[in-house]
């Protein structure tokens, strides 16, 4: 993928409710390339809302979100083929090793790897010697890492949406998943993503959701 | 694209073969059911052959309920299933792929295992290959019918009842076909036209459920 071909995301007058609530309305916001969007607000004022929506998982009351100038509800497969989208459930199976949920979730976002590359990636995220062990028998933490391992295979999709990335990790582990997302940006891909941690990748855009 | 399917079908057997005591369990209700009758009939050779491919029929149906809960619901809740929504593989394939895995563990096992129970009804050995193929023909379909009512309930409380309310209905021309075809073959007419119509049914809800499934799981996933 070249670096100055990479698209904008781009978010038009977005409002959410959910059921009698209104989340947020109004919303605009334009992402380019090599940009950082951080979302906060305390717990329920639609962060996941938000992302679930740029994602097209959800549709929102009013507005829409464009990737390229082109509404990504009408896009679909063309649009999730360029996104990693890593949610609040970790899409990790128990009865499956971590090799196997690194595969499986690889070939899923249609990213193609070579088996050694998933040991390697495994091992990126500090699980080295746990590749063929079933997921049932690691700790949340190490679940979450599987999840994130991800990220060290998707370098050529140009857009990366994250859902508390950092929740549930041990700090070495916070700062190998910063390193991911820094040299992602220097490559000139955007991330989106949600936390309540102070990180020390440059944020080039902000979000502070309200309660209402 | 074809990797993907491949991925998805491998990784539902492996997760099949890991948790068998699910497929077990699918098998012997279906065992047990059909062993039923035999016992509460009693020993009457001419009603239990009239009876049998009516009673295996139900049972596979029964049966094969019995497991559609399963189809989408460990993937709804941990996540997999926003993967496979936001994945590069169109959904409808996708879904293609899950039901045919699903049909391979829950319903080619009771196909197979037909023959030997309809021995129990004292069966003619020569009608157990329309028997089961009609089965053969016919689960699938109830599968992907299945399939649509599974999406559509995903989530729901009390999901379960409401599942067998919204897809039994669905599943009974499959089933008057299917049981009609060894009942045709006992009486001398041939199975033929039924088998050929279970065979149009499976082109037709392959062509289309998952497709309808793949709709139905957008909308549970909002």
């Amino acid at each position: 993928m070249e670096k100055t071909g990479i698209p904008s995301l781009e978010a038009i007058d977005l409002h959410c409710a959910r059921g009698e609530r209104s989340l947020f309305s109004a919303l605009n916001f334009t992402l380019r390339g090599g940009e950082l969007l951080r979302i906060g607000g305390p717990n329920g004022s639609g962060k996941t809302s938000l992302l679930r929506i740029a994602c097209a998982l959800l549709e929102p009351t009013r507005g829409e979100v464009r990737w390229a100038g082109e509404n990504i509800r009408r896009l679909q497969e063309e649009f999730w083929r360029q996104i990693v989208y890593i949610g609040h459930a970790s899409a990790i199976k128990d009865d499956l090793t971590s090799a196997e949920n690194l595969r499986v979730a690889c070939t899923l976002a249609g990213i193609r790897v070579q088996p050694a590359r998933i040991g390697e990636a495994l091992r990126e995220l500090g699980l080295g010697g746990c590749e063929n062990l079933p997921t049932r028998v690691l700790s949340q933490g190490q679940r979450r890492r599987v999840a994130l391992a991800r990220l060290a295979l998707s370098e050529a999709m140009p857009l990366w949406i994250l859902d508390e990335p950092f929740a549930a990790l041990d700090a070495a582990a916070v700062e190998r998943v910063q390193n991911l997302i820094a040299e992602q940006l220097a490559r000139g891909a955007a991330v989106v993503l949600t936390t309540h941690l102070e990180t020390r990748i440059a944020t080039t855009l902000r979000i502070d959701l309200g309660g209402g | 694209m074809l990797a993907a399917l491949r991925c998805v079908i491998h990784r539902d057997l492996l997760l099949a073969a890991r948790r068998s005591s699910d497929v077990m369990t699918v098998l012997l209700f279906f065992v047990i059911v059909v062993s039923l009758f035999p016992l509460g009939i009693g020993p009457d050779p001419a009603l239990l052959r009239t009876i049998a491919p009516g009673v295996i029929w139900v049972a596979a149906l029964l049966a094969s309920m019995l497991a559609l809960q399963r189809m989408f619901a460990s993937d709804h809740s941990d996540g997999t299933l926003e993967q496979m929504l936001l994945g590069a593989t169109p959904l409808g394939m996708t879904v293609a792929a899950k039901v045919f895995a699903h049909w391979l563990v829950s319903g080619l096992p009771l196909v197979l295992i037909s023959p030997v129970l309809a021995l129990q009804f004292d069966f003619p050995q020569e009608l157990l290959g329309v028997l089961t193929l009609s089965l053969a023909l016919g689960t699938p379909v109830l599968s992907l019918i299945g399939a649509i009512g599974a999406a559509l309930t995903l989530g729901l409380r009390g999901g379960g009842a409401l599942l067998s309310l919204l897809v039994l209905p669905l599943y009974v021309p499959v089933l008057i076909i299917g049981a009609g075809s060894a009942e045709a073959a006992a009486a001398g007419i041939g199975g033929q036209p039924q088998l050929l119509l279970l065979g149009a049914l499976l082109v037709f809800a392959g062509a289309f459920a998952p497709w309808a499934a793949a709709v139905a799981l957008r909308i549970s996933a909002e």
